[in-house]
Formats: C-alpha cells, structure tokens, sequence
C-alpha cells in the first residue's frame, strides 16, 4: 500500500502573513513530498510494506522510521495550522492547560522555551501521557510521541526549512507567529 | 572595514591559523592560533571571514555568506561566552572543550563545536577554489577511495546522509583517510564522535547554509559546494597531521 500526500487543510496562501506561499510550497510541496516517496521507496518488499504509518513509526529505525515519522509529522503539523487559528483553546483544552501548567501564558512561555532552545533540527510537541497529564515534548529531526506511547496532542516544526525563507535565523519571531495561525479545534479535539 | 584592511586582516589570520597548524603537528595542541588570543581576552571572538562575503559567488551566495558569517556563527561564539562565563570552564582553549565534550554542559558542546567548525569551514573554502587535490593528498585520496571520483560520491553520500543538520568530514583518524558525519555541530575532535581525528575537510549541511539559494536540493549544494574548495588548505592540513 503506497502512502500518499495529503491535500493541505487550507490554501498555499491562507497563512500569510505568518507564514509565506513560498514556504508553503517548499514545505509542503518539496519536503512532505520527498518524505512520503522516499518512505514508498524504502517499505517496497520489506516487513512494513503493509502496516499502517503508527506501525512503522513505532515498529522502525533508522531511514525508514525517518521518514514514515517526517511524513507523519508534517500532516499533523499542517493540521495544527488554520488562517483562522491563534487566540484561545477551547474551554475543555484550556481547563487541561491550566490545570498542567498553571496558566495558557505560562504554557505559551514553555513552548516557546522549547522552540526556540531545540537544537538543530526537530519538533516540540504537546503530548498526552497514558496518565492523563499534558507534557511538552522536544524531539531532535525526526522525533514523534507515540514511540514513547504519548499521544500528540499539538506540534511545531523547528527545522531550518520551516522558517528560514520567512524568518531567516530568527526562529523566535517564527515561534511567536505561530501563535497566531494555531488551529486550537484540531488540538482541542485530539484529546 | 576598509578593503585593505579586510585583506591584511585575511592574510595574518590565514598566516597565523597555518603557522599554528604546522608549530602543532600533535593533535593535542590542533588549534586556531586566533582563538587562543581571543581566549587570552577572556572570551571568544568571531573571527573575520577570510574573504568577502560575496567572494564564493555563484556557488555559495553573498546573503547566505553574510548571515551565516554575522548572525549564526555570530551567535555561536556569543552563547559560548555565556555559557562558560564565571564557570570552572572559563580558561579551557576550545579544543580542551570540544576533547572533553561528554564533560562539558551541553551548550558547551553546541556553541564550541558551532564556533569551531564554522571557523574551519571558512578557511578550507576560497574563491577560485575546486579542482582536485595533487601531490601526497592526491596519492592518499586514490589509494584510501579508489580515485578522486570514488571520493566525492563517498563523500556526498554522507553529506546527503546525514539526516537532520550536521556536518559530513574527511578525517584523519588512526593515520587513515575516513569520510564521516556528524549530527549538529559536533566534530572529529570530540569524544562524543564516532570517528575521532583531525579533520582536513569538511562541509556544514545545516539547511541554514544551502536554504536560500537551494532551498531543498542540498545535492545541488553539495554539487557545487566543491567549485570552493581550498585544496591547497586541505593539502597543508593533510601534510602537517598524516602520521
């Protein structure tokens, strides 16, 4: 079974001006892409070739968890995005931040904290532990929560090729634009 | 700066950064003479570009060179100082710090490798570079790879393999050729590495250094990375640290 490439949730230039077409369309159009054919490539013949991507994720190192990761992470990461985002969660979230992390402005802050100080390239993600409590996760290139049996809750992209054509080096402008396009619905509903 | 003394500055900081390498052939003392007078200060200083930041043109563009130059390697030497400022780790040379990177708090290792190896970066790069390697180098690249061919492709796989943001090195490791890769800004010096020595080449696939120009394509980058290679720098490299 071949993955495919997901239909963006929202138009190439429904993000601007936080984030550009033009990132848009490398982002999604170049690098999204590479990954799910690289991951086509890859599972041709082998033990994952038939196993869902959560399986491969979980079940798979090296070059092929890699990008059965990447490919996920970026459809999951296009789906925590929306022209009509930013603002405030939902109460039923928002009662589980506050609850967490004392307050929506303390979590802001600790996300922000873990965006901007990942180094190299990498996600920061919000998790839901099997217990029931909200984490932030940082993980380096290609990291996902379910291999560590969290469930993603909210991600960021931090690799270079996220920002770089918008922002340049200045990651903390891209991470505070972010705020503004977060679709706090889809986060919200994977709870 | 004016041009004149950009170019006196290029020439004493190429001087002392070979002369250093030819007084050291023991890797215990590999080191960037300029860093140790930075150090004498008390902290670490970016060091000026060697040439000027359009010089690698059309290969590497000048924006590119600028930013990487002033604001990332920039903020590598800046968050090195703080990281070591008023700790037991102020008066450690760079290269103490790298050797003992599993030792050190790991902004130590992130900024001293990011300040390290872009220093070096700048200097095994030159306008009018490329071509290939002649004489010792030349035998050593043929009889380790095959031939000069056999080299590049092996060294562009680990430029291309290495996932995420790293750098891809020619070493000297246990008086051999080897080509290596490492993730973020770790390097050979390093005992974190999994192939340890001196490096003699080596090319930053951060995407900050290829994105502008080839957004997604580091093949392209790396393609025409080696049109600025300063042979003659890896060749002295290679003379002065071969067994």
């Amino acid at each position: 079974m071949a993955f495919e490439l997901p239909s963006l949730p929202f138009p190439k230039n429904g993000l601007v001006p936080f984030m550009s077409e033009e990132t848009i369309e490398y982002h999604y159009g170049k690098h999204h892409q590479a990954y799910v054919n690289n991951l086509n490539n890859l599972i041709v013949g082998t033990e994952f070739e038939n196993l869902s991507l959560e399986d491969i994720i979980v079940k798979s190192q090296g070059p092929i968890f890699n990008n059965a990761a990447q490919t996920y992470n970026h459809t999951f990461f296009w789906n925590c995005l929306s022209p009509n985002g930013g603002g405030l969660p939902p109460l039923n979230l928002l009662v589980e931040i506050e609850k967490n992390f004392g307050s929506f402005e303390q979590f802001r802050q600790d996300f922000t904290n873990a965006a901007v100080s990942l180094f190299g390239s990498g996600w920061v993600w919000l998790v839901e532990t099997p217990n029931g409590r909200l984490e932030i996760l940082p993980a380096s290139n290609a990291g996902n929560p379910i291999t560590l049996g969290k469930k993603p809750l909210l991600t960021l992209d931090v690799w270079e090729h996220a920002y770089y054509i918008d922002y340049r080096n200045a990651r903390p402008k891209f991470v505070e634009a972010f705020w503004s396009i977060v679709n706090w619905n889809f986060v919200s509903n994977n709870l | 700066m004016d041009r004149r003394k950009f170019f006196s500055n290029l020439l004493s900081l190429s001087g002392i950064f070979w002369l250093s390498l030819s007084k050291n052939i023991n890797a215990k003392s590999y080191m960037f003479n300029n860093l140790k007078e930075n150090y004498m200060s008390g902290k670490f200083e970016l060091p000026p570009l060697p040439y000027p930041y359009d010089a690698l043109e059309p290969y590497i563009d000048k924006w590119t060179m600028e930013l990487h130059h002033t604001k990332h390697h920039q903020a590598y030497v800046n968050n090195l100082n703080k990281a070591i400022e008023g700790t037991e780790l102020s008066g450690k040379t760079l290269e103490e710090l790298l050797r003992n990177a599993s030792n050190v708090p790991v902004a130590v290792r992130n900024n001293g490798g990011g300040h390290w190896n872009h220093t070096f970066f700048w200097n095994i790069m030159k306008p009018n570079g490329g071509g290939a390697p002649t004489g010792e180098l030349s035998d050593a690249i043929n009889s380790t790879f095959g031939s000069f061919e056999n080299f590049k492709k092996v060294f562009f796989d680990a430029a291309i393999g290495r996932f995420g943001s790293g750098w891809a090195w020619l070493v000297i490791s246990n008086g051999k050729l080897v080509v290596s890769s490492t993730p973020n800004q770790d390097n050979p010096l390093m005992d974190v590495a999994d192939v340890k020595g001196i490096p003699i080449l080596g090319v930053d696939v951060w995407e900050h250094a290829y994105y502008l120009k080839y957004q997604n394509r580091r093949n392209e980058y790396i393609e025409n990375w080696w049109n600025v290679v300063n042979w003659d720098a890896v060749a002295k490299l290679f003379l002065e640290n071969k067994k």
